[in-house]
Order: C-alpha cells, then structure tokens, then sequence
C-alpha cells in the first residue's frame, strides 16, 4: 500500500535502511551506540519499525474509474454450456500422451463450431470467460470472428485495458471508439475512423459498411481514392469483392486506368465477374475469336488460335502481359481471356451447345487443358452453377480420380459453387469410387455436419482403409475431419469398429489397435458434439 | 544491547495484544510445523515426549543463537554486499536451520535468499524481513516471558508441531478460494472457508509431495456443513476439518464484506497478535477493479479509497477475469490483503451468480 505512515517514522526508517545497506561498522544507526552491539541495535529497531510501518497502512485515493460496460442484451448460456465453454478453452493440445492423441478428443478443435452454435442461437458469454475467449482469438485468426461475435460488446471493452487484445478493436469497426448509439452520430464516427484511423482499422470500417451498406461502401472508398497509397487502394478495392453489383462498374472502369499495375488487374477481374460489364464484353468479343468450333472435323472439334499480341486495350482490360517463367506468352493471354468472358459467350460462340456438350467436344492440337482450365477458373469467378458441374463431370468418372484435365483444386473451387447437398452427394461418389486419399481438398467443401449420403461414404471408406491393414495416420487428415464434421447421430453406426479387429496376414503391425483407439476417439468427440449442441439448445 | 532488552522491543512490537481475535493466520510457509503427523511426538510415554521435546528446543535455541550472530554479522557488513553472494549464503543458513529442527526458521531464510535479486526496492524489504526474523528469533530465546498466544505463534512460527485443539465448531461452510503454491519439495494448498452461522473466515492447509496435488479438494462456491477445529496460534484462523455431514452442495451464502479502508485496518489489528503476518483473508464489498497507472487497485464504488492490488496479480487470468466480470460496476472480492496489497481470490457480480474463482 503506497501511503505509508505518520512522518515521523519516515526519517527514522530511512536512517536504518542506509545504515542497513552500508553496514553498522561503517555507519552507526540512529539512536545506536558505536560498537559491536550496533548491529542487534538496528534489528530490533528494524523489527518495531516494520511492524509499525505495516499496521499503519491506508488505503490510497481511487483513480479515475473506467467506464462501465456496455450491457449485453443477450440471454446467458445455459449453465451446462458456459461450463462446456470452460473446458474448451482450457484444453491445451499436446498435454497428454505426447505427440499421439490416443482416444480423446481434441477440444480446442470443437471450439468453432461451439462458437457457431452458441451465436446462431444468439447467447451471451459469461463476463468471467472473456479473457480466455480472447486468448484463444488472438491465437488463432481463424476464430476471431465467431469468437468476437460471441464476445459481444463487454469484450471490446475489455480489450480496451489490455494491450493483448488490441487485435479485437482492429478487427471490429468502431472498436476504437466506444460502441453507443447509432444513426448520425454512428456515420459520423465512421467517417472521422475512414479519414484518421490506422491502415487495418479502415479495412475493417469499410469491409463491414460494405456488407451493410454497399453503395455507401463504395462511396465512402471513392471519397478519398485519389489520395490513396497504392497498396491501400489494392486491399480497398478488394474488400468491394463483397456485395459486388453492376452499380459498381464506373468506378470499376474508372480504377482500370490506375497507375498501380495490381489495381487495374482487381479491378478488371471485379469486372469480369459482373456478365454484363462493358469490360466482361470487351473480354468476350476478344475470347471469341480465339475459339471456333471446326465442323470439318469428324466429330467436330474446338480449335484454337491464341492471340498474337497483348494490345494496350487487352492490358488496360487487366490482361497481364508478361507470363511467369516457362509459359509461353500466346497461351498465357488466350488463358486470361477466357477467363475473364462471361460463359455464356460459349454456347452462342459453338452452335447452342449445351456446357456439358461443350465440355465433351475434343479440342485440337492440346488446347484442352488450358482451355479447360480457364473455363475452371471463369466458372469459379463467376460462380457458376451450370458450368461448374459440367467441368466436374460424374464424380465416378475413371478420369475424377487421376489426373485429368481439372485438377483436384479447381474440383474443390468448382464444388464451392454449388449448393451443400449437390456437393455432398458428388463427394460421396467421389469417396465410394475412388478411396480417400485424395478426397481431403474436396471435404473440406462440405457444409457441417456431412449428408448422410457422404459420412457413410466416409465411414466405409476408411473401413476399407483398415481391413486393408494400413496404419490409421496415413488417414489422420480425414479422421480429423470425420470427428468435426460428421453427424453427431452416424456414432451409434461406429460402435461395430471400436473393437481391435483380427490382424490378417499382410497387416502393419498393431494396426489394429490403433485403428481401434482412432474410431473409438471418433464416437466420443461425436458424443461429445451431440451433447455441446444439446446443451446449447436448453433454455437459459 | 542485552537480550532482554531485545525481548521488551519484540513485545513493545506486538503491544496492544487483547483477547484472540480472529484475525492472523498460520504461516503457510511452515508446513512442516503443524503437519498433523508432528503430533506424534506428544504420543507415547509422557516422560519420553517429554524429554524429546526438551532436546528439541535445545536444538532450536542453539539454531536461533547462531541465525542471530549471522543476521548480526550481515548488518554489521551492510546488506549492500547481500546482492553479491546470492543464493549460496541463505541455502547454506537454511540447512543450518533444518539441521537445528526448526523448519520455520529455514523457510524464512530461504525466502530472504530470493530478495536481493526481486527488482527495485530490495533493500528495504531485505531490512524488513532480517528484522521480522530476529524477532522471531529473539521471541524463541525468550519465550517464556511471553505472553501465552505469542508464545504459540512463535512456537508455530519457528517449525514446532501444533495440534489443532481447539473446540469443535459447527457451521455451514462456504468454500472461498482454494489456491496451490509449491516450491522443489512440497505443494502447499490454501483453502479458505467463511461460516455462514458464525461469520468467521478459516483456514484450512493441506500438503502433496513436489508436483502431486494435496488430498483435500472442495469447490470453491460451494458449502459443506462441518466441524474446524482451531490451531492454538494468537489468530485462531487456521483450523483442522473434523467430521463432514454432507458432501458440498450450491448455496446462495455469500461472505459479509468490508470496505477497504476497513480492511487495511484489519491487517493492522492482525499485526497486534501475530507481527510476522503477510496478510489477513478480507472480503471486500463493492469495490471496483480499476487501473492505476502502474497496476490495478480495488476502488470501493461509495467512497474514495482503494487498496492497490499485489504486484504478483499483475499479468495473471485471475486479473482479467475480475476485470471482465465487474465491467466497470462494483462487485464482491475475497482475497488477502497485506503489506504487499491486495491478492483478489475469489469474486462475486453485484447481481445474482456464483462465486468466479481468480486462482
């Protein structure tokens, strides 16, 4: 306690302190005789002066208090899930068992889809529980927005008295300043962050006003964009990703006269992802006369010319006119235009042909997997749905599992276009047909928890993994997800695999066993979702 | 100086001495103490025990003489030279006491060992320390011209055994805090129960081996009803747990609180019966958490005083956690409070909830 005791005693401390440091034989304490009992003299000095300097302690004045908290108008958790969110945050991967997991569950990995749960029914934490709540976003970026989100208004307030959590008043808008009120006074507060606030803080503003407010967003942007370092205006120009719409496009075409290089080509693929922009035509007229559909052929074939040269229309339009190292430059271009054309330019361009015709017809003199991918990449771009199925084809297909002429990314691009249960199933017949091995880009595509249809295609997948007597490790990619991702009600189908199976023959030694602990540590985390999710539906 | 002259300061220390009050509590840092199979020693033939006694505190007294002469000679050097021979000198006066059967003494040695090197202000803290170990010494030697209850305190300060013998209380007990510290041999576990009939704060103290959690585990926020009994100590706070009768269960109990001026008179009246006192268990009554400039204090929310919260507290979750469920409003904190601060344990929020463990 900072106040110390009457005055009185202060002069007689400091005499016995100095004297302590340098020693009675140099420096006779006060009140002490010089001599060999000087030192028994200051101790017991020392001794009824501490005590008496103690028992005289007061409390000292008060700071200034903060402010208090806003008020969270959520409900509280159930009881039973602020104590699930305990242990969640509290578990430390790697505590037990070293690097092997053994059978329980990885807690901190259920963590995000808790925060899913918790904030789709709309609870609010525990005040007590927001340090470790924040600790965990802050170590790890990919649950700061749930976990945010679920903090709530109290967190930010928090994160204003600990320099730890800065990262959460950057990531959310108006973090920096207190979060009351709206309307006027909400616009003027986000104007004045847009024009002084730090690089991240007007990231943040102007990525949220985008999803609210589109137009303003942009407004807000084209405010200040000639005054804008090139870099900022790459990563401002990014964020109208969100909410694009042909509203958009004059400022758009505007920016495409950009003296930053990577501006222009953001602004220009923006472009391209609006159908009916100026430049997406400009993109189709010059895609077009690279491709012809030869009927002389038997069966009629694609053929294709690649542009000659990169125009200053094609660059100011965003084509990049260099290529990487170890690609030729006409192939280079022709990708870029057909990846920037609308789709729809291909069926009026190749006789009304449907996608999936068109995907079919041969392509001469080994265009097909350039052309192909550039179609990937357009469909993605424009998300698709028609053409993405098309260039995925039957995930059956002997070619799905190999390498084709779409890779096993562009699948899992080409899936993100389509709805949940369209991806499920085609996953599913991807699993049945070809293993697992490499189906772990494509589930991680599909929405949580797996349809029906592909967790038992998961589930008799790794199955046959395990009568084929590998080690469970070679699948830990896909176990991992199975645990996080597969319905909560499948476990009851797992309990035949739980047991340690006969090893046959040809088996890796102890597979078996350790097959077992895997599937065991699969059913518990499953019975553990489906208990969070229980909790999380009670009443508060 | 002669030693009786010493013995009129040590009680000139402690004046004011009145009835036990409740306040004081047992030094944690002397398990061995009151280590409950200690008591052994008073089984047995009568006359043996005895006479094992009497050699134990020759031993004790020849320790306590040979510590005096070290803190002299340590004084008479100046304490500026403390920083240069480090740990080396206090381990070595440590065993010396260990040899001496007095546990209590060695851990307080051991302790001033870690001063020199504890950040600005050393000194003065290594002063204050070698002075409240000379008292304590100087109270062994002379012991018997104490008063009974300091007589107790030293005997219990100093590393003999105690029994708790005090008579059996029945209360529901709410569990305050539980808290662990350890050092190379022993886990030491603080836990801290508040009668809801009697309104007395208790302290009962379990040992585990190095790295091994003590037995005795209760809940914080929970109420068992029990017997304590207490040990002889001047403060009567720390007690023995007899008879259970039922496991703990939720209560709506709460502590009574202080203010914190009322508190830091508390720790002062403490030091009446028990000068080698850290600290007081004190619970707080809306106080809240607010920054300093250097660290954190507990502010009462109708007044203007606050007692600033230990250093120790500074970077821990238990912090964050008192912060984050006060929100800038008053709130109910139970914690020691003592010449270093304030050590928050345990809160309440203003409204309904259940108590927020901050260890």
């Amino acid at each position: 306690m900072p106040v110390g005791p009457a005055a009185s005693g202060a002069g007689v401390w400091e005499g016995l302190v100095t004297s302590a440091l340098l020693g009675t034989d140099r420096r006779t304490p006060p009140g002490a005789a010089r001599g060999p009992g000087a030192a028994a003299a200051l101790l017991d000095a020392a001794a009824a002066e501490t005590v008496r300097r103690r028992a005289g302690l007061r409390p000292a004045r008060a700071a200034r208090r903060p402010d208090s908290a806003p008020e969270d108008p959520r409900p509280p958790l159930p009881d039973a899930a602020a104590r699930r969110l305990t242990s969640l945050l509290t578990d430390r991967p790697g505590t037990a068992g070293g690097g092997r997991r053994g059978s329980a569950p990885d807690l901190m990995e259920l963590l995000p889809q808790w925060l899913a749960t918790a904030n789709a029914r709309g609870f609010a934490p525990p005040p007590q529980a927001l340090p470790a709540l924040l600790d965990a976003a802050r170590g790890r970026t990919d649950l700061r927005p749930a976990a945010l989100a679920f903090a709530g208004p109290r967190a930010l307030w928090l994160a204003r008295l600990n320099p730890d959590w800065r990262f959460a008043l950057r990531a959310t808008p108006g973090g920096e300043t207190a979060p009351s009120g709206a309307g006027a006074g909400a616009a003027e507060r986000a104007r004045r962050l847009w024009d002084e606030g730090l690089f991240a803080e007007r990231v943040a503003l102007l990525a949220s006003l985008r999803a609210r407010d589109p137009a303003g967003a942009r407004e807000l942007l084209a405010s200040t964009w000639a005054t804008e370092r090139a870099e900022d205006r790459l990563m401002f120009l990014d964020s109208l990703r969100t909410g694009l719409t042909a509203a958009d496009e004059p400022f758009l075409e505007q920016a495409l006269a950009d003296r930053s290089r990577n501006v222009r080509a953001t602004a220009a693929e923006l472009l391209s992802a609006l159908p009916h922009s100026a430049l997406a035509a400009r993109m189709a007229a010059r895609a077009a006369t690279c491709v012809s559909l030869d009927r002389t052929l038997t069966p009629p074939a694609i053929t294709v010319e690649a542009p000659h040269e990169c125009d200053a229309g094609m660059e100011r339009d965003g084509v990049m006119a260099k290529p990487p190292m170890g690609r030729g430059e006409r192939s280079w271009w022709f990708g870029q235009l057909v990846e920037a054309a609308p789709l729809a330019t291909w069926p009026d361009r190749l006789a009304g042909r449907t996608p999936e015709e068109i995907v079919a017809l041969p392509v001469s003199d080994g265009w097909q997997s350039e052309l192909h991918a550039a179609w990937c990449r357009a469909a993605v771009r424009q998300r698709d749905g028609g053409w993405a199925r098309a260039l995925l084809g039957a995930p059956t297909a002997p070619e799905a599992g190999g390498p084709g002429a779409v890779s096993l990314a562009e699948r899992a691009k080409l899936l993100g276009t389509l709805g949940a249960g369209e991806r499920a199933e085609w996953v599913a017949g991807f699993i049945a047909t070809h293993g697992l091995s490499e189906a772990f880009q494509l589930l991680g595509m599909c929405g949580v928890p797996w349809a029906t249809p592909l967790g038992r295609a998961v589930v008799d997948a790794l199955n046959i993994a395990r009568d084929a007597g590998s080690y469970p490790w070679s699948f830990s990619g896909v176990m991992g997800l199975a645990e996080r991702c597969l319905d909560p009600s499948e476990a009851g189908r797992l309990d035949g695999l739980l047991a340690i199976p006969d090893e046959p023959e040809d088996a890796s030694p102890g597979a078996g066993g350790y097959w077992a602990e895997a599937f065991q540590r699969l059913v518990t985390t499953l019975r553990l979702r489906a208990a969070m999710a229980e909790e999380l539906r009670a009443a508060p | 100086m002669t030693q009786g002259e010493a013995s009129d300061r040590a009680r000139c220390a402690v004046a004011g001495r009145g009835e036990p009050s409740a306040e004081g509590a047992a030094d944690p840092s002397a398990p061995a103490a009151t280590d409950p199979s200690a008591s052994a020693a008073t089984s047995g033939d009568p006359e043996a025990a005895r006479r094992r006694a009497e050699r134990r505190a020759e031993r004790i007294t020849a320790g306590a003489t040979e510590l005096e002469q070290r803190l002299a000679d340590l004084l008479r050097a100046g304490l500026a030279g403390a920083e240069q021979s480090g740990h080396g000198l206090w381990e070595e006066t440590a065993a010396r006491m260990v040899d001496a059967q007095a546990p209590g003494l060695a851990s307080r040695v051991r302790e001033l060992g870690a001063i020199p090197s504890s950040g600005p202000g050393w000194p003065v803290r290594l002063l204050e320390e070698c002075a409240l170990l000379h008292l304590l010494a100087r109270g062994w030697l002379h012991r018997e011209r104490l008063p009974a209850d300091l007589a107790a305190t030293v005997r219990s300060r100093v590393g003999l055994p105690a029994s708790a013998d005090g008579p059996m209380v029945r209360d529901r007990w709410l569990v305050l805090a539980q808290h662990d510290t350890a050092d190379a041999r022993l886990t030491t576990r603080r836990v801290w129960l508040y009668g809801a009939e009697t309104a007395r704060t208790v302290l009962l103290l379990s040992y585990g081996a190095a790295g091994r959690p003590p037995e005795l585990a209760l809940p914080v926020g929970l109420a068992l009803e029990a017997e304590v009994s207490a040990y002889p100590d001047a403060g009567r706070r720390r007690v023995a747990l007899g008879r259970r009768f039922a496991p703990p269960g939720p209560t709506r109990t709460r502590p009574r609180g202080v203010t914190t001026s009322r508190a830091a008179v508390r720790y002062g009246e403490a030091l009446r019966d028990d000068p080698w006192l850290d600290s007081v268990p004190v619970t707080l009554e809306r106080v809240v958490p607010v920054p300093d400039g250097v660290g954190w204090q507990l502010a009462d929310a109708d007044e203007d005083s606050a007692l600033p919260l230990a250093r120790t507290t500074g970077s821990q979750p238990g912090l964050w956690r008192l912060v984050a469920l006060s929100g800038g409003a008053p709130v109910t904190v139970f914690g020691e409070c003592g010449h270093r601060g304030f050590t928050p344990l345990t809160a309440w929020p203003a409204g309904p909830g259940p108590a927020v463990p901050l260890c």
